[in-house]
């Protein structure tokens, strides 16, 4: 069945303080909505998740109690993906005509912290204990090998952090609206090497909702739906790099991302050479540096001179993170892929301001990923 | 009773296959599909197989990986988090097929490196209430003489 989306909205992300992050997910829900069109009364799905929020579904208390089927559900990273997924699934299954995505957080300052006990993510209390139990530590593990196997030089993870904080400077959604010069990220304080600073993204604060429904009954409501083509979510096969593994087998696979990225290719018919805009999980430019290669835009090594050559940037070859990625957004981790989406369709509808892509861009594509080695890919068009 | 100040206990005696003083780890191994595993678990990741065998995994190994915690880890860290002392984790690539996450003993950026050879060691990281040292594995480079 042909899907299309309506509206986007968001709460941009940051810190908002004495905002709830349930006031948040009202706020990119009305936008979404008023992007669309619609009004509450007209949805007939909705889907909700979040990691610091035990029931955002509760927020509908503000939206109007209208009796219509609300799931909550969390993925980790990739839960912004997953609920814009959950809500294809349900329109295609008939369960209704138009259906509402909505993910919000607010997370404390810090990184992030796997909690008192490591039990709920299935892992010994030791492995806490000694310091093992550190996102940062994966990402920059995974990383110097990276650059090891395949020749990246640590100018290469300056000039993507750079990247990030221009497009920042230039959206109005971002939280990070500053450039940063080269030299300062280069020189700003080793956290996990080989990843500085100003090469992670920080949690925040933040909601982002998305409208879909039947593509034939889109045009009703609005006269620049975006065709939502492949959405695919995949886990972690035996033999890939995650995070949070105490240990992991010589024998490699390829990860979740490689996966649902080939998947929705397949899925839409089309290929990496025919994306104009994507935006990819960047939480630390290690990462969106791997996922260039393991998403398909580029081989193992090309990233070099893609980045060197600008190709990554607004108006390079594959603009990735237009909006600044995580790196300027921070991560709000139930709203973070829905972001993504919103920020695609800002692009593809021609109203992305000063960070607009040049040359009228048709096709997008949205990543996220996370623990324990999950990937969503959407692949969206006009 | 009193304890020793030079009283020494592992952080998950389940970890270990010997003693502290000639320590292995504790894997395990797929009967169905030979892939090794740690720490040691019933089912297999790789092939679904129930019913796993404990084994004591190899001593040696080489460098897979490895970065610097810079920064003092939230709770649950047990170490000493005022007086942080940044250290050095790593992913050691044992003979049995499998990559062993664990602390390094060498936290000297300039003296770690892609590949080099590793020899599992006992790393006192912790103090408990009781005023005992509390280890962990870890592994430290193999000095070439």
């Amino acid at each position: 069945m042909d899907l299309a989306i309506l509206g986007t909205g968001l709460q941009p992300f940051g810190r908002h303080e004495g905002v709830t992050p349930i006031e948040m997910g009202v706020t990119a829900a009305q936008a979404a909505l008023e992007d669309a069109g619609l009004g509450w009364g007209d949805i007939q799905l909705a889907f909700s998740g979040s990691l610091e929020v035990l029931q955002p579904d509760t927020m509908i208390r503000h939206m109007g109690l209208t009796g219509i089927p609300f799931t909550t559900l969390y993925n980790g990273c990739a839960t912004g993906g997953n609920l814009l997924l959950s809500a294809a699934n349900a329109i295609t299954a008939g369960a209704g005509d138009i259906a509402i995505a909505i993910g919000m957080d607010k997370h404390p300052r810090g990184a992030f912290s796997v909690g008192d006990t490591l039990e709920s993510i299935g892992l010994g209390q030791w492995y806490g204990e000694t310091g093992l139990a550190m996102n940062p530590q994966y990402f920059a593990m995974k990383t110097l090998r990276y650059m090891h196997d395949h020749g990246i030089r640590e100018e290469t993870l300056h000039r993507t952090a750079v990247k990030a904080f221009h497009n920042g400077s230039l959206t109005d959604h971002a939280w990070r609206r500053k450039a940063i010069p080269y030299d300062e990220i280069a020189a700003s304080a080793m956290v996990c090497d080989p990843l500085r600073k100003y090469h992670f993204c920080s949690p925040s604060e933040g909601a982002a909702a998305v409208v879909l429904s039947r593509a034939d009954v889109a045009r009703r409501y609005t006269s620049s739906p975006v065709r939502l083509r492949a959405d695919v979510f995949r886990t972690r096969l035996y033999g890939s790099f995650e995070t949070l593994s105490p240990s992991m087998p010589v024998k490699t696979a390829a990860s979740p991302s490689v996966q649902a990225s080939q998947a929705a290719f397949e899925m839409a018919g089309v290929g990496p050479e025919d994306i104009d805009v994507a935006q990819l999980q960047d939480t630390e430019v290690g990462h969106e540096i791997m996922h260039l290669a393991e998403c398909g835009f580029c081989k193992d090594g090309e990233q070099e001179a893609l980045v060197r050559d600008g190709e990554t940037a607004l108006d390079g070859r594959i603009p990735v993170n237009t909006d600044g990625g995580l790196l300027a957004n921070g991560e709000p981790i139930g709203a973070s892929g829905l972001r993504q989406v919103h920020e695609v369709c800002l692009q593809l509808r021609g109203r992305a301001g000063r960070h607009q892509v040049p040359g009228k861009p048709k096709t997008g594509f949205t990543h996220v990923y996370g623990f324990p080695g999950v990937s969503c890919v959407t692949l969206l068009s006009v | 009773m009193s304890t020793s100040l030079n009283e020494r206990v592992p952080i998950d005696a389940t970890l270990f296959a010997g003693s502290l003083d000639s320590p292995r780890l504790r894997g395990s191994r797929c009967g169905a599909c030979g892939e090794t595993t740690f720490p040691a678990q019933r089912g297999c990741p790789a092939c679904t197989a129930q019913g796993c065998e404990e084994v004591a995994l190899s001593e040696r190994g080489t460098l897979y990986t490895w970065t610097i915690q810079r920064f003092p880890p939230p709770v649950p860290y047990a170490g000493e988090t005022e007086a942080f002392v940044p250290y050095a984790v790593g992913y050691v690539e044992l003979p049995e097929g499998v990559r062993v996450e664990a602390r390094l003993t060498e936290n000297d950026p300039n003296r770690l490196a892609i590949g080099m050879e590793m020899q599992l060691a006992i790393e006192a990281f912790a103090v408990d209430a009781a005023g005992r040292e509390v280890v962990t594995f870890a592994f430290a480079p193999v000095c070439r003489s």
